[in-house]
């Protein structure tokens, strides 16, 4: 599409970059069945790129032991073959897709995972940056990137820094991080994702109505949102996880310089390895006394 | 006002403009007659005052004659001119009292609001005070028109309540008077013009009044000459003559006039009234002012002072200079003594009782004087101009805003829900991961094969999703972010926003006549609350879809049956409603404007 650039874009134009969850584990257990959510998400891809004829959607899958690029719309290949019953966008997500699981798979064999494995979402937020900083740099006309997370798996607390990071820096670039969360609890860090850059955060009640939502929400562009009210979410948990053990702690020992979180007492930053005194007694000092 | 028969000469008129029929204009209680002189003339009118619909006059003051404008019900009007104003006036008054008794109300018969009510006779300045405020202030001419203009208050209640506006108006000119000015001796004195050799007496009313109050003799010789004895010209020519006398400064020229004219010895001799002044400020002066009062009456503790007992003339300081006492000391307190004479009556024979009497008469004296000072100190030490005016004393209504309160509560009822909820959702997978993966891939295969459905969300899904994202953007109790001070009204268009204050404004307007109402003593109440108002109110709010109303949350009781009505769970707004006489809620919405009280 080599006119593409010089025509002038609208304020409207976005880029979609979508992180799929595709945790077997979490999927083979959830109500929800994998094949009826994969038909939302495509339904919802193709009313993306409906929207505005510059949209662009890049779909990132999030597996256990890997992330990888399943689609980008952008991409002038398709060699999928359209099909009666679906637009070639599907099929080829969808092939694509089928050969990520098959080497997250492999890669998986060594360790053993169990029920309670996270998805890499650390990963796939990094590589989602990336791929929207090289947009970026593509020029001065380009559409104005936001992310959205299809998550349903528990949050791994190892993930936090790095989840952190990733989170900080979109901050930074201005990339709104939409979440729509899809798993029993709250996600505290997609809640933190969306509460620090400026996106949504939604838990949807009603599974079933995916699809509603997901055209609701989710496909406003970032333009709209000055005007139109998206639903706010009642609380953020703002708990963060040790760097040492990578639990979930509400209270613990922060470094002065780098402001590593612990949840004891250590003699030397982990982190940045700056010593640290000794801690002050509470006892107030028996000169000032009269 | 009692007349109840009223006989004018007037003129009958078809317009303001054309000449009348002479004739007598007859106004009983019920009726208005006209009779013309000529007994030719057919026109002969008799009104009933019950189709009277309004009446319109001129105004005294301006140029046109008196008439008065009887506009009846079914259209057309009867134009009257009298002889002169008061005529008019107190035709006028007839009129008005008279359509009050046939209870028909005073109704404007023109868009601007110049309209006079039942019972006031309102001044014109105070009209045009009215129209001020309601000119300026856009707001208050909306409700104006809505409430006064729609029938449903009279313009004395609306502006019952607004009489602070009212008087504020009067009371924003400060209270400070432009004093005089430095160069007023100057101004006084006449301009000598050097080429001419003439001198000029510019005697503009504010330099008649700086010699009025420069020379009090003047003013009082004015006072006593002027227009009895002289007019003002010769008065002001006298004066300018004794003061042309002063400026040659030729006394002996001055005694010779004074002598010939006994008027000018006034302007010429000193001003008695100024000294006689200063003799009364003299003898208003407070004899009890005890000037001698002086810290050194403190005999004890002043040190160099007298003669130390021990006859020693040291004045080195000394560990002991506590316990020193001089013989000129005690003196002292005794000469002090002796002058205060014996204050006190009782009998000397029980020293308790002597005690006690000394100690109470030093109290009271002491209390009541330190009264009387404090008072005395206030009272010259006030600058009345420089105050501000003293309103009802009132503490203002602290109400917090209960939202921070209830919002803090629902994040922690909430959390305790979803955590409840989400228990019950977890799922354990047994699966190890080869059969996870086969799974997954299983899926993907099958939506592969089947493809995209066209009805992959049923309607009353969708339907109850849209439904439950709205509640959530519209609902407040989501409020929690990062603007702290932004209200569920900055985030609607300005248009809506207007229009919800203004109903808002409108419905607090028409509770305070209904709640003013209360308690019902007479029937004109009676009827006030019933009927149209409350009917207002409902429509004001009803119709539009804001007039709803939530249960209210725990900790509320229900309103006592007397004041019946229903309370909005994030305010102790009352709406009223006359249908309802028992306990309960009214069962339906409310959007509470959470921003604007």
């Amino acid at each position: 599409m080599a006119s593409a650039p010089s025509k002038l874009y609208a304020d409207d134009v976005s880029l979609l970059v979508v992180l799929l969850d595709t945790n077997p584990f979490f999927w083979s257990s959830f109500s929800l069945p994998f094949s009826k959510f994969l038909s939302h998400v495509l339904s919802f891809l193709n009313s993306i790129l409906l929207l505005n004829q510059f949209n662009q959607v890049v779909v990132i899958a999030t597996g256990c032991n890997s992330c990888d690029y399943i689609y980008d719309s952008s991409s002038a290949t398709s060699t999928g073959a359209e099909s009666g019953r679906m637009p070639a966008l599907c099929s080829d997500l969808l092939r694509k897709l089928d050969e990520f699981v098959t080497r997250d798979q492999q890669l998986g064999e060594k360790d053993s995972l169990g029920p309670t494995t996270s998805s890499l979402l650390s990963g796939s937020l990094s590589m989602a940056l990336c791929y929207i900083q090289k947009v970026f740099r593509s020029g001065p006309l380009h559409p104005q990137p936001r992310i959205l997370c299809l998550q349903g798996s528990t949050d791994g607390p190892e993930q936090y820094v790095a989840i952190m990071n990733a989170i900080f820096s979109a901050q930074r670039s201005m990339v709104p991080i939409d979440s729509c969360f899809m798993g029993s609890n709250n996600s505290a860090f997609l809640q933190q994702a969306s509460y620090i850059t400026g996106g949504v955060y939604q838990k949807p009640q009603q599974l079933d109505g995916l699809f509603q939502y997901l055209s609701t929400v989710f496909a406003t562009d970032l333009h709209s949102r000055t005007f139109l009210r998206l639903p706010k979410s009642v609380g953020v948990d703002f708990r963060a996880s040790c760097f040492c053990h990578k639990r979930t702690i509400d209270m613990g020992y922060i470094c002065s310089v780098c402001l590593s979180i612990f949840c004891k007492h250590h003699k030397k930053c982990l982190t940045c390895g700056s010593v640290f005194g000794q801690p002050q007694t509470d006892v107030p000092s028996a000169s000032n006394v009269k | 006002m009692a007349t109840r028969h009223l006989i004018k000469r007037a003129k009958y008129k078809t317009t303001a403009k054309g000449s009348g029929i002479p004739g007598v204009l007859e106004m009983t209680k019920n009726k208005i007659a006209f009779k013309p002189n000529d007994p030719t003339s057919v026109t002969m009118i008799n009104v009933d005052f019950r189709s009277i619909k309004g009446h319109k006059n001129t105004k005294e003051g301006s140029s046109n004659p008196p008439l008065i404008n009887l506009v009846l019900d079914q259209g057309g009007s009867y134009i009257f001119e009298f002889e002169n104003f008061s005529d008019l006036q107190v035709c006028r008054e007839f009129v008005v009292n008279s359509l009050a008794k046939s209870g028909e109300g005073l109704i404007a018969t023109s868009d601007k609001p110049v309209v006079a009510s039942h019972d006031e006779q309102l001044s014109t300045a105070e009209m045009e005070l009215r129209m001020k405020l309601l000119q300026e202030n856009s707001e208050l001419q909306k409700l104006h028109k809505q409430f006064v203009l729609g029938n449903i208050l009279t313009e004395s209640e609306f502006w019952a309540t607004r009489k602070k506006l009212l008087d504020g108006d009067s009371s924003q000119k400060s209270k400070q008077r432009i004093g005089f000015k430095s160069s007023m001796i100057l101004d006084t004195l006449p301009l000598h013009d050097a080429r001419t050799n003439k001198l000029t007496f510019n005697l503009t009313q504010e330099t008649k009044y700086q010699i009025f109050a420069l020379k009090p003799a003047v003013q009082q010789a004015f006072l006593n000459l002027v227009p009895n004895k002289m007019t003002e010209k010769d008065f002001w020519t006298k004066y300018c003559r004794a003061e042309l006398l002063h400026y040659k400064r030729n006394a002996m020229a001055a005694a010779a006039e004074a002598a010939e004219d006994e008027d000018l010895v006034i302007f010429l001799k000193d001003d008695d009234i100024l000294a006689s002044e200063a003799r009364r400020k003299i003898r208003r002066v407070d004899p009890t002012l005890d000037i001698e009062a002086d810290q050194g009456d403190d005999y004890m503790h002043l040190p160099d002072h007298g003669i130390f007992r021990d006859g020693s003339k040291e004045i080195t300081e000394s560990q002991h200079e506590l316990y020193r006492r001089t013989f000129l000391q005690d003196l002292n307190r005794q000469g002090e003594v002796v002058l205060e004479g014996r204050t006190i009556d009782v009998e000397l024979d029980n020293p308790t009782n002597v005690a006690e009497a000394l100690a109470q008469s030093r109290q009271e004296s002491d209390a009541t004087a330190k009264e009387e000072r404090l008072y005395r100190t206030s009272r010259m030490t006030e600058m009345e101009d420089l105050q501000a005016p003293h309103d009802h004393p009132f503490t203002p209504l602290c109400i917090k805003d209960p939202r921070d309160y209830f919002d803090s509560q629902q994040a922690n009822a909430l959390k305790t829900y979803d955590d409840t909820r989400a228990g019950t959702e977890q799922l354990s997978c047994s699966l190890n991961s080869e059969e996870a993966y086969g799974f997954l891939r299983r899926s993907i295969s099958e939506i592969e094969a089947m493809g995209l459905s066209a009805h992959m969300v049923r309607p009353e899904v969708a339907l109850t999703v849209i439904n439950g994202l709205t509640q959530n953007i519209s609902s407040t109790k989501y409020q929690l972010g990062k603007n702290v001070h932004e209200s569920v009204l900055d985030g609607l268009p300005n248009t809506t926003k207007e229009e919800l204050l203004h109903y808002w404004t409108s419905i607090q307007e028409l509770l305070r006549h209904f709640w003013s109402s209360y308690p019902i003593t007479t029937s004109y109440l009676y009827a006030k609350t019933e009927g149209s108002h409350v009917k207002n109110l409902s429509a004001a709010g009803g119709n539009k879809g804001i007039g709803s109303l939530r249960a209210p949350p725990a900790g509320f009781s229900p309103c006592s049956s007397y004041a019946s009505g229903s309370r909005c769970c994030f305010s102790t707004l009352r709406v009223g409603s006359a249908k309802e006489n028992g306990k309960g809620w009214r069962e339906t919405k409310w959007i509470c404007l959470g921003g604007v009280y």
